[in-house]
């Protein structure tokens, strides 16, 4: 075993790469269920978005119209889990499974002819002096996009959530859906969009498996990363930064495995690639213990009816 | 306007009814799936639905419904008692993994002696596996509150690690030439699970499947334990204050569900598949969950919906080899199911009003 082979600056900037896909998604997720609902389809849309965006990528030779359309496939996958939860008021858990199931399913159909084939690569950023600094040029200056995109994102939610009229409505419904419904607000409506929202990113967070992480299309390839996510916004408390920093140290833990994979350590490479699963594990039962964080009506059916 | 009004009480015939639409809506929806495919979508359903039981070859194809549809039945009936109670046990792909590798290992370590006793080892070692991994996520539930769902899913996972590093280490055939996977089973008269009337395609897999519908069904309806599941279900206050302990019935629904798991894994491993290889499960556990909602979570349901599902496999199998289907679409089309099943489930609890003006 050589662990002298693996280089801290390059597994930083790799990990950065690796957090980027459960970063989109979580924080999709996390606007999802502050507004009381729980997708449990995060895993189908992320997959969906992934060969949406590759099938585009690859036919229209542009990552930027490949992730408009993952972003489109997550958000029209994600409005078949809208329509049954806010209008046929199915249950939240067995619709999201459905999500997940149908998901697997399709994008393994769509993505046939695309096994094997080549994406076109996205630009990464390349600031004159900047980028090629020593150690800071390679983990702050020379990423995609996508990844500069979602950490934007995060603030932007953040400040959503935290300071503006629209994220405060978000929260009530999510809180209490009747008291919002009373005080005149479409609690469905406000639901519908945030799902939506939370599709559009679970299917961008997919993409960038396919068409930047990767690139290539396999079936099944998201491998869990939507059920990480799901489990990232618990370990979060439901607050945008803490998704930031979980999605960094998920995306670190399995950097790291990956490499000692590669450098040879005695460990069976079998028990290494268990690691994030077992640690998502061991982080959900820490995080547990306290459940004040949680939306109050999260997971709850509302019916203007009742 | 549509305006929905809750009924008083779920509507009995809806109840009953809703699966039989949903699949005939599945039917027109996956065969403009397959229309949209570039195949005849009347040859396509009628290749997987009617085939498999009456046409040319279905006397081969009539025993694998009992192949495929034991699992599954075996799994759903677990799941549906969690299901009732709101445990959420999805995990089951990974017990079934499990439940297969500590059952195939008995057998294996006993390799070659002969006895009467070996495969009974190997059931309850099977049962055990299974009910060890669902352990997990109920203990750390019951002792932590962590959700039982994402628990459970991430345990797949690493089931899967777990039987690609048997494969290829521990349980590896040495005479194998190297190749990944175990011993064949079926080649080891003391550990194969064999068929019971030959042709038939019942082996003990099967049986236990059934067996499990009638339990359940005595379990449910004359049992105390059956009440306070479905009391837990459909009231989680009443249930508390009538002294249903919650602990109690999550460690079960989840032994449960875990232990009938497991076993499907080890009749599966020990019977139809033969070896532990790294491609050996092929998402029962999954599929059982759907089997589970199209029953309606009702043993005699699931019992239906399992063979049906099987029948989907086969006639799927079939369409692959003479339409050149993609796996891929039989998979969608189940999908499509439980989500018409879902929708349709609308009309259980509510009537559809015209003409008045909506609130919501």
């Amino acid at each position: 075993m050589d662990l002298s082979a693996i280089n801290p600056v390059l597994l930083i900037a790799s990990l950065m790469v690796a957090a980027t896909p459960l970063l989109l998604a979580a924080i999709g997720e996390l606007v999802v269920e502050k507004a009381g609902v729980l997708n449990l389809g995060v895993e189908g849309m992320m997959i969906i978005g992934a060969i949406c965006g590759f099938a585009i990528a690859v036919e229209s030779s542009s990552p930027l119209l490949g992730l408009i359309a993952a972003m489109i496939g997550g958000a029209v996958l994600s409005l078949l889990f809208a329509f049954l939860t806010q209008v046929a008021l199915a249950n939240q858990v067995a619709s999201g499974l459905a999500l997940t199931l149908f998901g697997l399913g399709l994008s393994a159909l769509m993505g046939q002819s695309y096994v094997g084939v080549k994406p076109p690569a996205m630009a990464k950023l390349d600031l004159p002096i900047l980028s090629d600094l020593p150690i800071i040029g390679p983990i702050l200056f020379s990423h995609d996009p996508v990844l500069y995109f979602g950490i934007g994102l995060t603030a932007a939610i953040w400040a959503l959530l935290k300071f503006s009229r629209i994220g405060l409505i978000l929260r009530a419904v999510g809180e209490n859906a009747e008291a919002a419904h009373a005080l005149g607000y479409h609690v469905v409506r406000v639901r519908i969009m945030a799902i939506l929202f939370g599709g559009a990113c679970a299917g961008l967070g997919g993409a960038y498996i396919s068409l930047i992480r990767v690139p290539q299309w396999t079936e099944g390839m998201t491998a869990g990363i939507g059920w990480i996510a799901l489990a990232l916004v618990v370990f979060a408390s439901w607050k945008p930064w803490r998704v930031l920093l979980g999605a960094y140290l998920f995306g670190g833990i399995n950097v790291l495995q990956l490499n000692l994979q590669a450098a040879g350590i005695a460990i069976p490479v079998e028990y290494l690639a268990m690691s994030p699963y077992l640690i998502t594990i061991l982080v959900l039962v820490i995080m547990s213990a306290d459940k004040s964080r949680a939306p109050a009506s999260l997971g709850k059916i509302f019916h203007a009816s009742q | 306007m549509i305006a929905l009004e809750k009924r008083p009480q779920p509507s009995q015939a809806w109840s009953l009814l809703t699966p039989l639409v949903a699949v005939v809506i599945t039917m027109i929806a996956g065969g403009l799936l397959f229309s949209a495919l570039g195949k005849n979508p009347i040859e396509a359903i009628r290749t997987i639905f009617y085939d498999p039981l009456f046409g040319e070859f279905a006397f081969y194809y009539r025993p694998q419904l009992l192949v495929k549809g034991g699992p599954l039945i075996l799994i759903a009936i677990g799941l549906s008692l969690g299901f009732r109670a709101g445990i959420w046990n999805i995990g089951a792909e990974g017990q079934y993994i499990v439940g297969a590798i500590c059952g195939a290992g008995v057998g294996l370590a006993f390799y070659p002696t002969e006895s009467a006793f070996i495969f009974p080892l190997m059931v309850m070692a099977g049962a055990l596996g299974g009910w060890a991994w669902s352990m997990i996520p109920a203990l750390l539930k019951v002792k932590f509150g962590t959700n039982e769902i994402l628990v459970s899913l991430m345990l797949v996972y690493v089931a899967e690690q777990l039987l690609a590093s048997m494969s290829l280490g521990l349980l590896k055939n040495p005479q194998g030439f190297g190749f990944p996977g175990s011993r064949n089973l079926q080649d080891y008269a003391s550990a194969h699970n064999a068929e019971i009337i030959a042709g038939t395609g019942m082996h003990w897999g099967i049986v236990a499947a059934f067996i499990a519908v009638i339990m359940a069904y005595v379990l449910l309806n004359k049992h105390i334990l059956g009440f306070n599941i479905r009391l837990t279900g459909e009231a989680p206050r009443a249930a508390r204050f009538g002294g249903v302990n919650p602990t109690r019935l999550v460690v079960f629904c989840m032994g449960v569900s875990g232990a009938l798991a497991g076993l499907a894994g080890l009749f599966e491993v020990s019977g139809p598949s033969g070896q532990i290889s790294i491609d050996f499960n092929v998402g029962y556990g999954f599929t059982a969950i759907i089997v589970a909602f199209l029953g309606r979570l009702h043993p005699v349901g699931i019992l239906l919906a399992g063979l049906l599902m099987a029948l989907t496999y086969i006639g799927g199998e079939i369409a692959q080899g003479t339409l050149s289907l993609p796996a891929a679409a039989i998979q969608v089309f189940q999908g499509m199911l439980l989500f018409f099943l879902l929708v349709l489930d609308l009309l259980t609890n509510y009537r559809i009003r015209f003409g008045k003006k909506g609130i919501a």
